[in-house]
């Protein structure tokens, strides 16, 4: 399954993968101007950068084959999709164990009341993930890698 | 030093209605032109700092930026320009001489834009490339103009070493220190996809190239810097750098502040110190010493090596080139004063040299004239910006070109001429580790090869167009070339007819 890969190398710590990960919710749900919908409100993106002493690298779901969310979840908000964990907002009860549970710190609280995660865009745009397409030094990658 | 009296060249226009304050334009500054207000969450900017590299236009995710000319302008004056005045204004501060990077940016005619291309109508038909083969391979080096028999009577393979590259098209001399780590490694990746050649420049090779060697042209300069003889023998040729079309007549001077870690190995001096390419070749004062260095590479190499000898176009280039096609050289590289440089004293760089077109016209004319043109191949450079600029270099006689600006072009160059600064926000002309990573040699290198494919194609095009089928037959095919609002002498330079004519 194809997954975003992370080459700590060439990250320049520009933070526009968060700005095109916070857009691409907007995409979904028509608008598709980034001034526009980033304009007014504060950014929550589903993926994020670490940084510290001149090294940086983004940070998002990494899609584990025993994923340690979905065993936590209490109410099977979370789950897995053709190798995509998954979050079903209608029933997640913003409990947050899954937060507590993810090793990557790649589950987030979000305005809705559910929890938010990266779904590698398949509800948003659809193929490759918003944040690699606009990653302008292929710091990270949309890849196959067993 | 009291008032400063320059005002600011370019001034940043941010569209607020469209800045989302991400904070890519600050941080992907090294000028530190934008700063981040926290209270107000709102980016302003320093116009000042900006040197106009389009780094944060490029990347702001909202297009909200741009840059414009600040507009800010002296009572108008002929002979006294704005730029005359700001230099005066610049030297009266620091007394010091005037820098400058790239290439020659001065209003001087550009022959390449006076030049056009003939195509066949009716009789000798233009030629489909895409339906008929096309050779734009091309062999570089001397030719033997003598039949050799040994004593059976069978013909002895008395044929120099020379390279074959898939099209008339190098990459120019450009050192590592000059360029950075991913910049050189771009070049030499593309160059070994495209079957042509790279230059190391004057700076040595690093040990990871080395695997590149095929692809490699290694240069010896006048600072004779990581010269050594497995640097020798691993390119497939060796240039003799002897002038720069930037900078005729002076040396190079790389700061000690860039001669770090790996710099430093590959040039073989101690880190810090500066690297000083004195301007002549402290060995070479006349043909007759040149030769002995064309022959010395030679010797080293196990003349397996051709030799390429590089000089900047000046006023009496047919003469020196002639020279030099009698020396032993298997190539001749001619650089014309449009060419660029990491760093150059401006007054050089911009008065300096003539134009490459007319000393490639002299040049060939001359060793045709004299019975020496199959000794060497010849190359030039100087400012070759396109597949046209290829098609009518080669028409007026060159075997091939070298192209820099335009590949550091491909690679995110925005031309904002201050490299010799150190802080070029596209990891290109800079040593500092966090802007060389912005040059991920895999994006470089494959915008080098989709640049150069389309050159291809386009001289395929064109060639077509004039029914040729092969690159060979249109070197020094002047019958292709006319000129447009030249006057006679000119056009007797170029060897070239008037357009009508
Ligand atoms: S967009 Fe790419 S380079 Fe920029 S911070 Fe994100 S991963 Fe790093
Ligand atoms: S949210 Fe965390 S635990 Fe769950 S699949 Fe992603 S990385 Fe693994
Ligand atoms: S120097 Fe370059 S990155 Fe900085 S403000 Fe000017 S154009 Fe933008
Ligand atoms: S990059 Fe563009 S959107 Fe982001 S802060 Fe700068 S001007 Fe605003």
């Amino acid at each position: 399954m194809k997954r975003v890969y992370v080459n700590e190398k060439w990250c320049l710590g520009c933070h526009l993968c968060e700005y095109y990960c916070a857009f691409a919710g907007f995409l979904e749900r028509g608008e598709n101007d980034m001034a526009r919908a980033l304009k007014t409100s504060k950014i929550k993106p589903r993926i994020n950068i670490e940084e510290k002493d001149g090294v940086s690298f983004a940070v998002s779901c990494r899609h584990c084959r025993e994923p340690l969310c979905v065993k936590g979840c209490i109410t099977g908000a979370l789950s897995t999709f053709d190798g995509v964990i998954t979050i079903n907002g209608d029933k997640c009860v913003g409990c947050y164990t899954c937060i507590l549970c993810c090793p990557y710190g790649a589950i987030s609280p979000s305005e809705t009341g559910a929890v938010q995660k990266c779904e590698l865009c398949v509800k948003t745009i659809g193929g490759t993930p918003a944040c690699v397409k606009g990653c302008p030094n292929n710091a990270i990658v949309f890849e196959e890698r067993g | 030093m009291g008032l400063k009296f320059l005002y600011p060249e370019y001034e940043v226009v941010r569209n607020y209605d469209r800045c989302i304050s991400c904070r890519a334009c600050e941080r992907q500054c090294a000028n530190e032109a934008h700063e981040y207000l926290q209270n107000e969450n709102k980016i302003v900017c320093d116009d000042a700092k900006c040197v106009n590299c389009h780094r944060c236009v490029s990347l702001c995710p909202t297009r909200a930026l741009k840059i414009t000319a600040s507009g800010n302008t002296y009572k108008s004056n002929a002979n006294w320009s704005g730029k005359t005045i700001d230099e005066i204004y610049r030297q009266a501060e620091s007394g010091g001489v005037l820098l400058s990077s790239m290439g020659n940016p001065e209003n001087y005619p550009v022959y390449f834009d006076k030049i056009l291309l003939n195509a066949s109508q009716v009789t000798n038909p233009s030629i489909d490339p895409l339906r008929e083969p096309m050779e734009t391979r091309i062999s570089l080096g001397a030719k033997p103009c003598k039949i050799e028999r040994d004593e059976n009577n069978r013909i002895v393979n008395n044929l120099p070493p020379r390279i074959s590259i898939s099209m008339p098209v190098m990459f120019s001399a450009m050192s590592y220190g000059s360029i950075s780590y991913n910049a050189h490694e771009s070049l030499a990746r593309a160059a070994e996809e495209l079957g042509i050649l790279y230059n190391t420049g004057e700076g040595g090779l690093h040990e990871d190239f080395y695997k590149f060697g095929a692809n490699t042209i290694v240069q010896v300069a006048s600072g004779r810097f990581g010269v050594h003889p497995a640097y020798l023998n691993s390119g497939a040729a060796i240039e003799i750098k002897m002038g720069q079309g930037a900078k005729p007549g002076i040396g190079g001077h790389l700061p000690g502040t860039k001669i770090i870690g790996d710099v430093s190995r590959a040039r073989m001096i101690p880190e810090g110190s500066d690297a000083i390419s004195p301007a002549p070749h402290h060995d070479i004062y006349s043909i007759e010493d040149l030769r002995q260095l064309v022959y010395s590479l030679k010797e080293a190499t196990n003349y397996k090596k051709p030799v390429i000898v590089k000089i900047a176009a000046v006023h009496n280039v047919t003469a020196i080139a002639s020279g030099i096609a009698r020396s032993g050289a298997d190539m001749i590289a001619i650089d014309g004063f449009r060419g660029g440089t990491g760093a150059a004293p401006t007054r050089i760089r911009d008065h300096v040299g003539i134009p490459v077109e007319l000393a490639l016209a002299g040049v060939d004319k001359r060793l045709r004239d004299e019975g020496i043109r199959d000794n060497v191949s010849v190359i030039v450079s100087g400012s070759i910006r396109s597949a046209a600029d290829v098609v009518k270099a080669v028409a007026l006689g060159a075997d091939c070109v070298y192209i820099a600006s335009a590949a550091l072009i491909a690679m995110g160059c925005h031309l904002c001429r201050s490299c010799h600064a150190g802080r070029c926000n596209w990891g290109i002309a800079t040593q500092v580790p966090e802007l060389v990573k912005r040059l991920n040699p895999d994006l470089g290198y494959k915008r080098l090869v989709n640049l150069m494919t389309a050159w291809e194609h386009e001289i395929k095009e064109m060639m077509g167009g004039m029914g040729i089928n092969s690159i060979e037959s249109l070197k020094g095919n002047r019958l292709m070339l006319r000129g447009i609002g030249l006057n006679e002498k000119e056009l007797e330079i170029l060897g070239i007819k008037h357009a009508g004519e």
